[in-house]
C-alpha cells in the first residue's frame, strides 16, 4: 500500500478486493456511496451494493435483515446520523438481537468541520460504549484501517467501524501486530503516556516526538478500539509512567478518556490524567483542523497539556 | 418441492382451524393470567392471523427453522407476544410448559419477543422496526434468488413510526414480490382509537401509493384470511399488504373494542367467565 490515503478512502478500497471474491460481502448505503467512496465499489461489484435512499433507521433495520440472511453487510452513512437517528435499530436491530452487521460510520468526529454540530459526531463512542454487544473501532491510519476491515469481515458479531476524510500518515509502530481490543504501541516511553484514538493519534505523536526534545521520553498508544477497552495497556501505562493523556475526537463526556478513569479509579490507580476531546460547550466553528487546533488537539497544543501536567498534579 | 420439504399440517380443515383459534384464546388469556402482565387486547385481534399463518401458510416447521430456504415470520407488534408464544407451543418450537414461565425471573418467555425463544426470528419490541428486517429478509432472498417469502405482522398504532414508510418505500423500489404485510387493523391503540390519536387512513391508498398491491379482509374470519394469504404476491412484481380488519379483543364480549383491555389483566371473575365463553364458542364450532 502506498499512498498516504484517508482512512476512507483505504476503506473503501479493501472492501472492494474483499468483495470481489467474497459475493456475500454487501455494502449498504443511505445515498452515501459518494461520500463514502464506494463509487469504485458500485462499479467493480453493482450486485452488491444496496441502496435505501437517505434513510439511516431503514438502513440499519434492513442490514440486520440481510445478514440474518448470512449476508456481511457494511451499513455505510455517515457517524453524525448513523449513530443518532438509528441508535434504537443499531441498539435493538442490531446488538440485542446479534446481527453481525458492520456499522460503518463515516466522516466521524469534526471531520465535516464547519458544516457545524448537526454533522458532528462526538457523541458516538458514548452512546455505543453503554450498549451491550458491539465493538467500537476507530482506526488511526492506513495500516489499522486495512486490519481493522479485515478484522470486522473474520468477526461475526456486531461492530462500529469509525472513519474520517483527512489523509493520514503512516505512523511507526513498534509492533505491526493488529488485533481488535489491543491498543497498537505506536512510541515506546516512560515519561508519560498519550492514550490516543483515530486521527488524534498522529497528533499525539507528533507532541511525543515535540516532547522528545526537551527530554521528555513518551509513549504512544493507539487505541483503535476503543471498546472493548485494552485495560492491560492502560493500567501498564499507569504503572510505568504515572502520568496519562488521552485525546480522542469525541466529547469528553463518555468515550476513551472516561473509560480509561473509571478503569484507573477502580483499579485504585492515582496517576496524573488528563481527558482532551471536545468540552461540553457549543463547538467552535471552522475546519477539522482548525477545531483540532482550538482544542488542544495538535502536537504543540498537547505538548503544552503534557507540560502542565508534568507540573502541576490539580491539571 | 417446498411442500414436501417444508411439512405443514394439511389436515387441519377449516373447523379445525377455527378451533385452534379459540384454543390459542383460551391459551393467551391463560398466561396473561398466569403470567400477572401481558397485551390481552392486541393478541386477541392477531391470533387468527398467525394461526392461519403457522398452521397453513409458512413453509416452516420446528425441524426447519435454521433451514435458509425457510418462509419468516417477523413480529413487529412485538407486544402481542402472547399470541405468537401461543402459536409457537403449539406448533412443536418448545414444550407447552414454557409458557408457564411467563414473565419470570430469568425467563426468555418477556413480554416481547427475543431469539432466545426457538421460532423468533428477529427481537423486536420497540415498534417501527420489523418491517425494515423484513425488507433486508426478502432483498437477501432475491439477491441469493430463493425462492423463500417473508411476512411481517405489524400493528395498526405503529404506522405512525416513520421507519415503517422508509422500509415500505424500499420494498415498493425493490418490488419485492416475495414479501407479504399484515396490518392487525384493529383500530385502538393505547390512548384511544387510532384515527383520534393521529389519522392513519387511508391506509389503503397509502400503501398503493408505496408500490405495494393492497387488499383487505375480515381480519378474525379463518376463511378469509386463508383465501388472501394463500394467494401471496397478490401482483408479481409487487410487494403484498393484508390490511386485516380486526377487533382488539375479538372472541371475549367484553374485551372486544375496548381500549381498556389494551394490556389489562382479567381478574379472577373476569378469566372465568371469559374462559365460559371460548367454551360456549368452542361447542358451538364442534
Amino acid at each position: 500500500m502506498e499512498g498516504p490515503f484517508s482512512n476512507l478512502d483505504v476503506f473503501a478500497a479493501t472492501l472492494v478486493e474483499a468483495a470481489k471474491t467474497d459475493r456475500d460481502i454487501l455494502v449498504v448505503t443511505s445515498d452515501s456511496r459518494g461520500s463514502g467512496r464506494l463509487a469504485p465499489f458500485a462499479a467493480a461489484v453493482p450486485e452488491q451494493i444496496v441502496e435505501v435512499g437517505i434513510a439511516e433507521q431503514n438502513l440499519v433495520g434492513i442490514s440486520a435483515g440481510l445478514a440474518a440472511a448470512g449476508k456481511k453487510v457494511f451499513a455505510v452513512s455517515p457517524a453524525c446520523f448513523l449513530t443518532a437517528r438509528a441508535l434504537e435499530q443499531i441498539k435493538n436491530d442490531v446488538c440485542y438481537s446479534d446481527r453481525p452487521v458492520k456499522v460503518v460510520g463515516i466522516s466521524a468526529g469534526v471531520s465535516y468541520g464547519a458544516l457545524g454540530s448537526t454533522h458532528h459526531s462526538l457523541h458516538d463512542f458514548a452512546a455505543l460504549r453503554a450498549i451491550h454487544n458491539i465493538t467500537i473501532v476507530a482506526p488511526a491510519d492506513n495500516f489499522e484501517t486495512r486490519e481493522a476491515v479485515q478484522a470486522a469481515l473474520r468477526l461475526d458479531k456486531p461492530i462500529y467501524l469509525r472513519f474520517g476524510k483527512k489523509v493520514m500518515p503512516h505512523l511507526p509502530r513498534v509492533n505491526s501486530q493488529f488485533e481488535l481490543g489491543h491498543a497498537s504501541l505506536v512510541r515506546n516511553g516512560k515519561d508519560l503516556a498519550f492514550l490516543a484514538s483515530g486521527e488524534t493519534v498522529a497528533p499525539a505523536l507528533e507532541a511525543a516526538e515535540l516532547l522528545a526534545a526537551d527530554g521528555v521520553d513518551c509513549r504512544v498508544l493507539s487505541f483503535h478500539t476503543v471498546k472493548p477497552l485494552d485495560e492491560a495497556a492502560v493500567l501498564r501505562a499507569a504503572n510505568e509512567t504515572g502520568c496519562l493523556i488521552t485525546v480522542e475526537e469525541h466529547s469528553v463526556s463518555g468515550g476513551l478518556g472516561e473509560a480509561c478513569a473509571s478503569l484507573l479509579l477502580q483499579h485504585g490507580q492515582s496517576v496524573r490524567f488528563k481527558i482532551v476531546g471536545f468540552p461540553d460547550e457549543y463547538t467552535m466553528t471552522g475546519s477539522q483542523m482548525e477545531l483540532f487546533r482550538y482544542y488542544g488537539i495538535s502536537g504543540s497544543g498537547l505538548a503544552e497539556t503534557a507540560g502542565r501536567l508534568r507540573t502541576n498534579k490539580s491539571e | 418441492m417446498h411442500k414436501h420439504a417444508f411439512p405443514m399440517d394439511p389436515s387441519l380443515n377449516l373447523q379445525q382451524l377455527k378451533l385452534k383459534s379459540i384454543q390459542y384464546r383460551k391459551t393467551v388469556l391463560s398466561i396473561i393470567k398466569h403470567g400477572g402482565a401481558g397485551h390481552t387486547g392486541g393478541s386477541l385481534s392477531s391470533i387468527d392471523i398467525l394461526n392461519v399463518l403457522y398452521n397453513r401458510i409458512l413453509r416452516l416447521s420446528p425441524v426447519t427453522f435454521r433451514d435458509p430456504n425457510r418462509d419468516r415470520f417477523v413480529q413487529s407488534k412485538g407486544h402481542s407476544v402472547e399470541a405468537l408464544y401461543t402459536v409457537l407451543a403449539d406448533r412443536g418450537f418448545f414444550p407447552r410448559s414454557e409458557l408457564d414461565t411467563l414473565n419470570r425471573f430469568g425467563s426468555h418467555f418477556i413480554g416481547h419477543p427475543t431469539r432466545h425463544v426457538n421460532g423468533v426470528e428477529q427481537n423486536t419490541g420497540a415498534l417501527g422496526h420489523g418491517l425494515s428486517f423484513a425488507v433486508g429478509s426478502a432483498l437477501a432472498a432475491k439477491i441469493d434468488r430463493k425462492d423463500y417469502r417473508v411476512f411481517a405482522l405489524l400493528g395498526d398504532g405503529e404506522l405512525a413510526e416513520g421507519s415503517n414508510w422508509e422500509a415500505a418505500m424500499t420494498a415498493g423500489h425493490y418490488r419485492l414480490d416475495n414479501l407479504a404485510v399484515v396490518i392487525d387493523r384493529n383500530g385502538l391503540q393505547i390512548t384511544g382509537p387510532t384515527e383520534e390519536v393521529v389519522r392513519l387512513e387511508p391506509l389503503h391508498l397509502k400503501f398503493e401509493a408505496f408500490g405495494f398491491a393492497v387488499r383487505e379482509c375480515d381480519g378474525n374470519s379463518i376463511p378469509d384470511l386463508l383465501a388472501h394469504l394463500e394467494s401471496v404476491p397478490f401482483v408479481t412484481g409487487q410487494p403484498s399488504l393484508l390490511l386485516a380488519k380486526t377487533r382488539k379483543g375479538y372472541g371475549i364480549s367484553f374485551m372486544e373494542n375496548s381500549v381498556r383491555w389494551h394490556h389489562r389483566v382479567p381478574t379472577d371473575q373476569e378469566f372465568e367467565q371469559a374462559i365460559l365463553e371460548l367454551e360456549k364458542a368452542e361447542a358451538s364450532v364442534a
